[in-house]
């Protein structure tokens, strides 16, 4: 018999136990703290940060930081949150991966090289930071917050994310592959 | 002492902050969605657990916020929007997505999970993403940005109707498709 401890140690839940709870935490979110979950702008926040660290004040006369205000704010504890959130699943489950650098459907088209994977995800990495930030939004942001409220720009995000994803992946691993 | 209790409760928010981020970090480690291959599943249409997620926690948020709005309790958030952002940044951003295989959501819970791909490769690249679009801001704002600009609408106002005529059918749209799925195998 399933008790509680054994549900939040096993590694993984149907996804619809996960989306539901997902959607009742958005519920929290905006009774308790007036906010959607979202998470891009904090990376934004964050490497305007790094540029102030790096370059001095002149990071914050940039337009888009004045707009976005360069601080450790609600969004960026809920960023961190996921981060020890992630962790505790896995490490209760057992699911904690040490040494892992090469996913396995990547690993099985590509090879596994790591230095190949980590490039590739930098450029990846490079072009989802400059979209999420042109879309005002991402997957969390907009594809569940913002749909979730019926928003038209959101709804018009989700669908072009994953059209954009979509393609792309099948180019990547059915064309270039 | 006075000052030092205003801190403590300006820091409040930032508490559920971190509480609603564990939580959020949680469900999607237990969903599948802090790994690469769950996210290029759904992307090359052979695993479909990130659709379920997102259309399930969908169909539950909206029913609530809606409910809570109804009552008086919440007000909406929404983010504007134009044709340039919502159609060109969220191809870019897909794009990206099937590239890295992390979104700016689950990078954080697959950094948590251990994955030294989204720690070393994509974290970098999405800070630097970022950063290139703050230093083009300027030239974008006025231009593409505002291409074809819609503002913060949502469907209901739209199409001048009471909320609840498209949220009762969205709802169950999202419920016939998840089991349209399910009785494909997928």
């Amino acid at each position: 018999m399933e008790t509680i401890a054994s549900v939040l140690t096993d590694t993984g839940w149907s996804p619809y136990a996960a989306g539901i709870g997902i959607g009742l935490l958005s519920w929290l979110s905006f009774l308790i703290s007036g906010k959607p979950i979202a998470t891009s702008t904090t990376f934004a926040r964050a490497g305007g940060l790094i540029e102030e660290v790096i370059a001095g004040d002149k990071a914050r006369q940039r337009p888009y930081y004045k707009k976005i205000k360069l601080q450790v704010n609600w969004q960026w504890m809920l960023v961190v949150g996921i981060v020890l959130g992630a962790f505790l699943s896995a490490i209760i489950s057992g699911d904690f991966q040490v040494g892992v650098w090469v996913p396995s459907i990547w690993a099985s088209a590509f090879g596994d090289s790591a230095l190949l994977r980590v490039l590739v995800a930098a450029a990846g990495g490079i072009i989802l930071g400059f979209g999420a930030r042109f879309a005002g939004g991402c997957t969390s942001g907009h594809g569940i917050s913002g749909t979730l409220q019926l928003a038209v720009s959101s709804w018009v995000s989700a669908i072009f994310f994953f059209v954009g994803g979509i393609i792309t992946a099948h180019i990547i691993f059915h064309v270039i592959a | 002492m006075e000052t030092k209790k205003q801190v403590s409760e300006d820091k409040r928010p930032l508490f559920f902050g971190l509480g609603f981020g564990i939580l959020f970090g949680f469900l999607l480690h237990k969903g599948g969605a802090t790994q690469y291959d769950v996210i290029l599943g759904q992307l090359l249409l052979t695993d479909f657990t990130v659709l379920k997620i997102m259309l399930s926690a969908v169909a539950t948020g909206m029913i609530g916020i809606y409910f809570m709005k109804s009552m008086g309790w919440i007000k909406l958030s929404l983010k504007g929007g134009s044709v340039g952002m919502n159609v060109i940044g969220a191809l870019i951003f897909g794009v990206g997505f099937a590239v890295l295989g992390y979104c700016p959501g689950t990078i954080a819970g697959a950094i948590g999970n251990g994955y030294l791909d989204a720690i070393v490769g994509g974290l970098v690249g999405i800070l630097s993403g970022t950063w290139i679009f703050a230093l083009m801001y300027p030239k974008l704002k006025d231009g593409i940005l505002k291409m074809g600009d819609f503002g913060d609408i949502t469907l209901p106002r739209l199409l001048k109707v009471n909320d609840w005529v498209v949220v009762v059918p969205v709802v169950a749209l999202i419920v016939l498709l998840l089991f349209w799925i399910e009785s494909t195998g997928l």
